[in-house]
């Protein structure tokens, strides 16, 4: 880590902490948004105190035209859960929720339809092959289930199909891919406008950047074989950054938990391991299965390496998935904390501490992307390793 | 544990969604951006050895100038001082010359003044001695009438002649 922090130098901290600057200045309203969410939706059954507000009254009025929620006491677990976790649903205000198609392959074929069909996990619904039924009763994982006629969960069924539904995580990738590409082609195009002339607009404020990335990750760790990573170091270097920011803004089409999502984490570590796996050399492979040890200590050495292989992809995966889901646990805790007192007087503390907290969170974004991709290239610089090199590890 | 255990849709998605966006920012971005940087950096780096080799071509422009220029100068001193040698020995000579022609012409004019003085003095040697003789003639053919008197005037004419 010592090691990372000393690439990490202060000309590119300058940079990223501005553009950190200019994300957060959307960001303040938009946390003060996300306390009305709250208000409108989960929890103000409990809050008869403080009807003087007129957001919390109008939430009041919404609870009881629908009717859930009633009597139930707020459960700050479920929804904290609730909003980390994936969802069929996208949740954009009040009661207002984008209905995202719902796809399942089943082992009769491929079902689509849209999600609201569902009303919210209420409902089931009778597709082509089965009955389906949002089983919500895990926070943490919104899982589609196969009901028989009278609603009974049907394991067997349940476990004969794969939902490959968009979800909530899913349509946010898709909306940050859309606004990587809408990025990079503009810049990309000013390249092409400007040749090698001086950069202009949105160019010049991501050339640092791209430099960074080859300057500080890829140069250092890859050597004169750089150039054949980058397009992967650069790629999962902005996707996870674009991914960490989209995820902090509070409002659609943010707030999805997109790098906070072990399965999203796990992809990106395994193209990691497989781009290290295919690049590694003789020498790579031989610290693995001959290592420079007594030959008696074999039995020990080959499992270590092998698990070596394995655990420094695991590693990326679940640091990543960590840091993402702790910052947004903290932030919605903070908030969740003026519903625990049920008294206004407590957003006067939570929200400057969720707008701090937001504030290192968004150098968090940067530094997580930054760290994924330094190691990344420091795993894959590892197995370009040349047999000249120091033979011990 | 729910939390950690990864769903197959998301996996699914996000690999499809991760390829295509690493196959499209490759094509699109990537490629044109990175060599669009390193065609940059080449340039610069070419351009700054160009200016290099300038600034070299230049030092050796100016130093062959200052050789040349050198070389002028000395070539110019040295014709000014052959000038100069040769301004003076043309006026010394013309001086001599003219010194010689001077004298000459003053040699001549001496000798013809000389010359001149002579045939004037002869001339007049000769007119005073007509005259002379003619007025001795008159005086005589006047006074000298008896033959005593001529006698005694030749003789002692002859006297102071003799002297003479």
């Amino acid at each position: 880590m010592s090691l990372i922090t000393a690439r990490f130098s202060t000309r590119n901290t300058l940079i990223s902490g501005l553009f950190i600057l200019v994300l957060l200045i959307g960001n303040f309203t938009a946390i003060g948004q996300h306390n009305h969410d709250h208000t409108a939706t989960e929890n103000v059954s409990h809050s008869e105190h403080n009807q003087t507000d007129s957001a919390m009254a109008e939430g009041i009025t919404h609870t009881e035209n629908t009717g859930h929620h009633d009597e139930e006491a707020f459960n700050t677990k479920e929804v904290i859960m609730e909003h980390i976790a994936d969802g069929h649903d996208w949740h954009l205000w009040g009661h207002t929720s984008l209905h995202l198609p719902v796809i399942v392959y089943t082992d009769k074929g491929l079902e689509v339809f849209s999600s609201g069909k569902f009303n919210h996990g209420h409902d089931a619904y009778q597709g082509k092959y089965y009955t389906y039924a949002l089983d919500k009763s895990h926070p943490e994982k919104e899982k589609l289930t196969v009901v028989t006629a009278d609603g009974q969960l049907d394991e067997t069924a349940t476990s004969n199909i794969t939902d490959l539904s968009i979800t909530k995580n899913v349509a946010s990738m898709m909306v940050s891919m859309l606004f990587l590409f809408l990025i990079f082609f503009s810049v990309a195009a000013g390249y092409k406008k400007r040749g090698i002339g001086a950069p202009k607009g949105l160019q010049s404020w991501l050339e640092p950047i791209i430099l960074f990335v080859r300057d500080e990750i890829a140069r250092p760790n890859l050597g004169e074989n750089y150039k054949k990573y980058m397009p992967y170091l650069l790629t999962v270097f902005f996707f996870i950054w674009m991914n960490n920011v989209l995820g902090l803004v509070p409002f659609f089409p943010g707030g999805a938990n997109v790098t906070g999502n072990i399965a999203v984490t796990l992809v990106l570590a395994l193209f990691t391991f497989i781009i290290t796996s295919f690049s590694g050399t003789k020498t790579y492979w031989g610290h693995v299965f001959t290592p420079h040890v007594p030959l008696w200590l074999y039995p020990l050495m080959i499992p270590v390496e092998i698990i070596g292989l394995f655990t420094k992809p695991f590693a990326l995966m679940i640091r990543l998935f960590a840091n993402i889901t702790a910052g947004h646990i903290l932030v919605l805790s903070l908030v969740c904390l003026i519903f625990i007192f049920k008294s206004m007087s407590v957003a006067g503390v939570s929200v400057p501490f969720v707008v701090f907290i937001s504030v290192i969170e968004m150098l968090v974004a940067f530094i997580q992307a930054f760290i994924f991709t330094i190691l990344s290239a420091l795993y894959i610089g590892m197995a370009l390793e040349k047999p000249s090199a120091d033979a011990h590890h | 544990m729910d939390l950690v255990t990864p769903s197959i849709g998301l996996v699914f998605w996000s690999t499809i969604s991760f390829l295509t966006l690493l196959f499209l920012l490759t094509k699109f971005a990537w490629k044109p951006i990175t060599a669009a940087l390193s065609e940059r950096e080449n340039s610069i780096d070419e351009a700054l050895k160009a200016a290099e080799n300038a600034r070299k071509q230049m030092e050796k422009l100016t130093a062959d100038n200052e050789k040349l220029l050198n070389q002028a100068r000395a070539e110019r001193d040295a014709m000014l001082k052959e000038a100069n040698e040769m301004k003076e020995g043309i006026i010394a000579q013309a001086k001599k010359s003219a010194a010689e022609e001077g004298a000459k012409l003053l040699a001549n004019a001496k000798a013809a003044i000389e010359q001149e003085k002579v045939a004037a003095m002869n001339q007049l040697k000769t007119q005073v001695a007509e005259l002379s003789v003619d007025m001795a003639e008159k005086i005589l053919r006047t006074k000298m009438t008896d033959r005593a008197q001529q006698e005694a005037f030749v003789n002692e004419n002859l006297k102071s002649i003799s002297l003479n």
